[in-house]
């Protein structure tokens, strides 16, 4: 008896070493990318262009591209997601097809980034002939994140209790009514939450952007959709494996900025999640 | 007249709707139809034969495109980080499932889902950094930049599916199950051990699954830290080059639409392929979850 009980305590010891590890790895990495790149961040670091073959001066430029390709990206899949949503949820019929839907969406997500790469230079950059753009990288990163945008919001339209549905028609609202002014207002802000973590995963990706927009240095600011960006995960790689010897605070600091710019994102999701769940259980 | 035209338009938004609904299916097709299509020319000019058996990467000096080594170096890498992976991820999920207190729970499980969100160009990077150098003073290797780099940090950015997807399956088990073993002496561990993996064996193998399709799939970190040599070999402590790595760093050089653009479209299709049946299988995995 005795033994079985020193057995138990040997594995709860071993599995919380192993927790444990984990845990020390996402604060080791965090509290080290900050305490690393925190002491390059300033105002000219975020306001300059890269100077002396970006040995010197800022990310700005990246920082810009980055945030045109959220724009661009938000553009793109959130009226196609939400309306893709509403089609699974509120008008298809649950049947074989359905099913086929589903499955090409939970197929679509694992569909690795770089041939979302591969698609975007084939489809958009040369068969369509957007050439290497903001309008091809987005598009390309729009698809990548439409998966965690229909998901998150046919979760959201799933919550919308049918006693709302069924009052609104009774009430001589057509279904495309009833949906655009009953249900989709209620399901807000599960919709916002998939949006904002597709985004924050878009924001941090550097496969699909090396062929279809990003450029390893621009002199100006884009003019057009048609024109190429910097982007931050890209003039990361460059940075760290690209050119020979530069600064390890431009680096760091690279890193940081590109690091606080997704976890905006996905900790803004986290809480509206956390907060939408909270008042749930109230109503509950 | 109203009425009328009140049909007609909801027709139209019905239509119009259908039509975003069936996105996921078109998208799916385009890629592996813009896939065979831009690997067409390799696959016409180039013996498929000697591209599935060749054991020589040089698209440039020699024009040879064997497949061999990349696919071998894909999968010492996955087979690597799914070693270090495994453990890890499955012994977290268990203890945030089953033994961690609650409140407990509820702060391990967003720290995990943080680790999620940290783009893969950062974790090459920390790797470039901190494991490269490490490998290369403990092994006494002229190089860090390995295999095995690669593995390691590739095995944590493949934790957050592990984790979430096991800790899954073992909430749902159902509580009757720990009651009825613990009601027969078992101890704690031994129902878990016992009972509660078992019962939830579907969902863990799933979640390894699709750990196994992110990894497979991984572009940047391993460009960044397996060093980029097409090579056989058959040792972690090696570099090697996989499939991603070599898509990502050789499009830039490559003439578009040339022989060697096309060779990459092809591995691309190979991956898209993997890839694709691995989460198939995930799939078949899940679905058998909810069966209690």
């Amino acid at each position: 008896m005795k033994k079985r009980y020193a057995t138990q305590k040997f594995y709860y010891v071993l599995l919380l070493i192993i927790t444990l590890i984990v845990v020390a790895f996402v604060f080791g990495i965090i509290f080290y990318l900050v305490f690393k790149g925190a002491k390059a961040i300033s105002w000219n670091f975020i306001f300059k262009f890269p100077e002396n073959g970006m040995r010197e001066g800022g990310i700005f430029p990246a920082i810009t591209g980055t945030l045109y390709l959220i724009i661009g990206t938000i553009l793109f899949a959130l009226p196609i997601g939400i309306l893709s949503a509403i089609y699974i949820n509120e008008y298809s019929a649950k049947n074989k097809f359905s099913r086929i839907v589903r499955l090409s969406i939970i197929n679509m997500s694992g569909v690795p980034s770089i041939v979302y790469g591969l698609f975007g230079l084939g489809f958009f950059v040369m068969f369509l002939k957007f050439g290497k753009s903001i309008l091809a990288g987005s598009l390309t990163l729009a698809l990548m994140v439409l998966p965690v945008i229909i998901t998150s919001t046919e979760e959201a339209l799933k919550a919308v209790p049918d006693t709302l549905r069924h009052a609104s028609l009774a009430l001589g609202a057509s279904k495309w009514q009833t949906v655009l002014k009953v249900v989709l207002p209620q399901a807000l802000p599960g919709i916002i939450t998939g949006l904002v973590i597709g985004i924050g995963r878009a924001a941090g990706e550097t496969a699909p952007i090396i062929f279809t927009v990003a450029a390893f240095s621009q002199p100006d600011l884009p003019r057009s959709v048609f024109d190429q960006v910097m982007a931050l995960p890209y003039h990361l790689y460059v940075l760290a494996t690209q050119i020979t010897n530069p600064p390890q605070d431009i680096q760091w600091g690279t890193a940081l900025v590109l690091l606080i710019i997704v976890l905006i994102f996905s900790v803004t999701g986290s809480i509206i999640r956390v907060r939408q769940r909270l008042r749930k259980r109230e109503l509950s | 007249m109203k009425s009328k035209f009140r049909k007609f338009k909801s027709f139209l938004i019905t239509k119009f709707i259908s039509l975003n609904g069936v996105i996921s299916i078109v998208v799916l097709t385009l890629i592996l139809v813009f896939l065979i299509y831009n690997s067409l020319k390799f696959f016409t000019e180039y013996p498929v034969f000697d591209f599935l058996t060749g054991t020589k990467w040089s698209p440039t000096s020699t024009e040879k495109f064997g497949l061999v080594p990349l696919f071998l170096g894909s999968l010492l890498v996955t087979v690597g980080a799914i070693l270090i992976a495994l453990p890890l991820g499955v012994g977290a999920a268990i203890y945030i499932g089953e033994l961690a207190p609650k409140v407990l729970r509820e702060i391990l499980k967003p720290i995990i889902e943080v680790l999620a969100t940290i783009p893969s160009v950062v974790i090459g990077f920390i790797g470039l950094q901190l494991i490269v150098p490490a490998i290369k003073n403990i092994f006494k290797l002229p190089i860090g930049l390995t295999a095995l780099a690669g593995s390691i940090m590739l095995a944590f950015m493949s934790l957050p599916t592990i984790i979430s997807i096991s800790e899954d399956a073992i909430n749902a088990v159902p509580t009757k199950f720990r009651h009825a073993s613990l009601a027969l002496g078992a101890t704690k561990w031994e129902t878990t051990y016992k009972v509660v993996i078992p019962a939830a064996s579907s969902g863990i193998v799933a979640s390894i699954m699709l750990g196994l399709g992110r990894i497979v799939g991984e572009t940047m970190t391993v460009l960044m830290l397996t060093g980029n040599s097409p090579r056989i070999v058959f040792s972690l402590l090696q570099p090697v080059r996989t499939i991603t790595a070599t898509i990502a760093a050789e499009m830039g050089e490559a003439v578009n639409g040339g022989l060697h653009y096309s060779a990459l479209f092809a591995i691309g299709l190979v991956l898209f392929l993997i890839t694709f049946l691995i989460n198939l299988t995930a799939d078949k995995f899940i679905s058998r979850i909810k069966n209690f």
